[in-house]
């Protein structure tokens, strides 16, 4: 049974202009669900409402239901104990997304006291718990410092720490290595990928990056203006590709110059299998 | 590029090294010697205009303090000029004045007859004690306003606020005193309109030149009501001149720090609002609301000039209007060299303030 379905959801400005229309999707346990498409098709803003968090004017309409409760109905306050504890989302870029003025510690226990109610105490344990989940070493250190101490990479795994914290069924995350160097990526796909197997959860994984995709999402949803215009399983997806756009976007991979490609054997990011250690 | 590369992307990749070396400590004494450093540069600079100001006035020493009659005399004028030394080069002047300055020396008032720095020792705290209540005043009340404000953007208390700093930013200072001295003292009789203590109550023993502080040091509680009812006008006053510059500060810089992805993590994070507004929001804006503090308060001080003539308030400010009413030089130089070192001091805490806050200052 899937954890999370969405169906026939919506995000209606007041104009009656729908910027997300009639999606329908599902996540299952342990599963990675890619939601691709360029800016401006709707997959953030989809990402949000998953979240409850779609600003004011707009609408939003359809079903979310997670673990087999609806979302869409549910009262602000209702949606603030899912947020961050049922679905948890991480942002894209960690240099911003992580309070520069608040030492890592804080941000990584703050929630588990609010929702949890842990003591700091155990908060704190949690939290060096969680930092060895993402593979950070010495994990006393990053707590007492701040953001700006960090690497981006370190960031980005702080955040999905933070995300990891109170055992959500859902991720969300929304371009979370479009703002890292590229040697970085690698290892951000391939610490999601080992979460989803050890925790179970469902990963939602919005990228505009279609190639990154291929060897790391179960099925894959292909976004063009609100509407998902193609729905397949990866592997078929890639190999036989049936909607015009989706087509489009795999011609919109950059190949890779000769060059670089000798230069570095590792082969690039996008491209490198994810499951080969 | 064979092995090494290929191994440090490997690295990279897989295992995160420990965080960048960085000790807090040097750092942060490193950013306040700089601070330190910036702000006695910045000194020698005030010391430059304030002697100009005495270089460029053309007012002749001697016109003003000797008699018709020793005018006439050009060994009198050339004897004065001397004592003086106001027949040296200019730049022999100006070490002269920077020597003296060094040992606290700011020259003669000529209208008090008092060494300047005796008289601005008397008049100074009566000047800081008003204009510290005023600027703590407009920064709790800017402060909050603006965090309400910025909280219910677009709704009445947003609106509200908006009417009140306008009325706050474009009401003149001698104006409101005016008005408020006549409203309130003269009209209503509610609040004393002169003075820092009624007439017949003798000053609390000196000690920190603060009555309100002085008065409860030596338990006299009777002169600390009166003290406290004296400062309730020009204090409101001086305050809602700088209430709106710090309301609307504090409104935009708050909704610059909700409008950050800091902000939306935390939301996502399912954070109670308060704690999404306080904690993360408010945060943010730290370091521009200190800032606008520190501003305010200069222009405290500089505002504190029409309010003290208007309450006979008998601080720096008073003297400062008549120091310039009569041309008195000296005092006028004097003033602005040491209002220039409150200030400074005052911007230089504000810095240091804001790095506590700040670990981006503090720790790079």
């Amino acid at each position: 049974m899937s954890i999370l379905e969405v169906t026939g959801l919506t995000v209606t400005r007041p104009d009656g202009v729908r910027l997300v229309d009639e999606v329908t999707f599902d996540v299952d346990r342990a599963e990675v669900v890619g939601i691709v498409g360029e800016s401006g098709s709707g997959k953030t803003m989809t990402g949000m409402a998953l979240l409850g968090l779609v600003p004011e004017p707009l609408a939003v309409g359809g079903s979310i239901r997670l673990n087999g409760r609806e979302l869409v109905t549910q009262s602000q306050r209702q949606w603030q104990q899912t947020r961050g504890r049922e679905i948890a989302m991480v942002l894209q870029d960690p240099s911003s997304a992580l309070h520069p003025m608040l030492k890592l510690g804080e941000q990584l226990t703050d929630h588990l006291r609010s929702h949890l109610g842990m003591r700091p105490k155990a908060a704190r344990a949690r939290a060096l718990e969680l930092l060895e989940q993402v593979h950070l070493p010495d994990g006393e250190d990053i707590l007492r410092r701040f953001p700006h101490q960090l690497s981006g990479g370190m960031k980005q795994r702080v955040a999905i720490a933070i995300a990891l914290a109170c055992e959500p069924s859902v991720l969300v995350a929304d371009e979370v290595t479009t703002a890292l160097d590229a040697n970085i990526r690698v290892g951000i796909l391939r610490l999601l990928d080992e979460l989803r197997r050890t925790t179970g959860m469902g990963i939602m994984f919005i990228t505009h990056d279609l190639a990154m995709l291929s060897s790391f999402a179960d099925r894959v949803s292909v976004f063009r203006r609100g509407e998902i215009v193609e729905q397949a399983a990866a592997n078929e997806l890639f190999a036989d590709p049936q909607h015009p756009y989706t087509h489009e976007l795999l011609d919109a991979v950059p190949s890779i110059p000769w060059k670089m490609v000798d230069l570095e054997p590792v082969g690039s990011p996008g491209e490198g299998t994810l499951d080969d250690d | 590029m064979s092995a090494p590369s290929v191994d440090s992307v490997g690295v990279s990749a897989d295992t995160p090294t420990g965080p960048p070396a960085g000790n807090g400590g040097s750092g942060y004494a490193r950013f306040v010697l700089r601070r330190l450093v910036a702000s006695v540069i910045t000194l020698f600079g005030i010391t430059i205009v304030s002697f100009g100001i005495s270089v460029l006035v053309p007012v002749r020493a001697e016109t003003v303090n000797l008699s018709q009659q020793a005018l006439a005399n050009p060994e009198v004028v050339a004897a004065f000029r001397a004592k003086f030394g106001l027949d040296l080069p200019i730049w022999e002047q100006y070490l002269r004045y920077l020597g003296g300055l060094l040992h606290g020396d700011l020259g003669l008032s000529q209208q008090t007859g008092n060494p300047v720095s005796t008289d601005l020792a008397n008049y100074a705290p009566a000047t800081l004690e008003l204009v510290v209540y005023a600027t703590l005043m407009s920064l709790v009340a800017g402060v909050v306003f603006g965090i309400i404000a910025a909280a219910m953007r677009n709704r009445w208390p947003d609106h509200l606020a908006r009417i009140v700093s306008l009325v706050g930013v474009s009401l003149p200072t001698y104006w409101l005193a005016l008005v408020g001295s006549t409203l309130f003292f003269r009209q209503l009789g509610w609040l004393p309109g002169s003075g820092r203590l009624d007439a017949t109550m003798m000053p609390p023993p000196r000690v920190t030149g603060f009555y309100t502080v002085d008065s409860l040091l030596a338990g006299q509680f009777d002169v600390f009501q009166s003290a406290v009812a004296h400062l309730v006008l020009p204090a409101s006053i001086l305050a809602i001149s700088t209430l709106g510059m710090i309301l609307r500060f504090t409104r935009s810089s708050v909704l610059d720090g909700l409008g950050t992805d800091a902000v939306k993590a935390a939301k996502v994070k399912g954070l109670p609002t308060h704690r999404v507004l306080m904690r993360y929001g408010v945060r943010m804006a730290s370091s521009p609301i200190i800032t606008v503090a520190a501003l305010s308060f200069g222009f405290l001080l500089a505002a504190t000039v029409y309010v003290e003539q208007i309450f006979s308030w008998g601080g720096m400010g008073q003297y400062a209007y008549r120091a310039s009413t009569n041309l008195d030089l000296s005092a006028i130089t004097g003033i602005s060299v040491v209002v220039a070192v409150i200030f400074l001091l005052v911007n230089f805490l504000a810095d240091l303030l804001a790095s506590a806050f700040d670990p981006r200052i503090r720790l790079q």
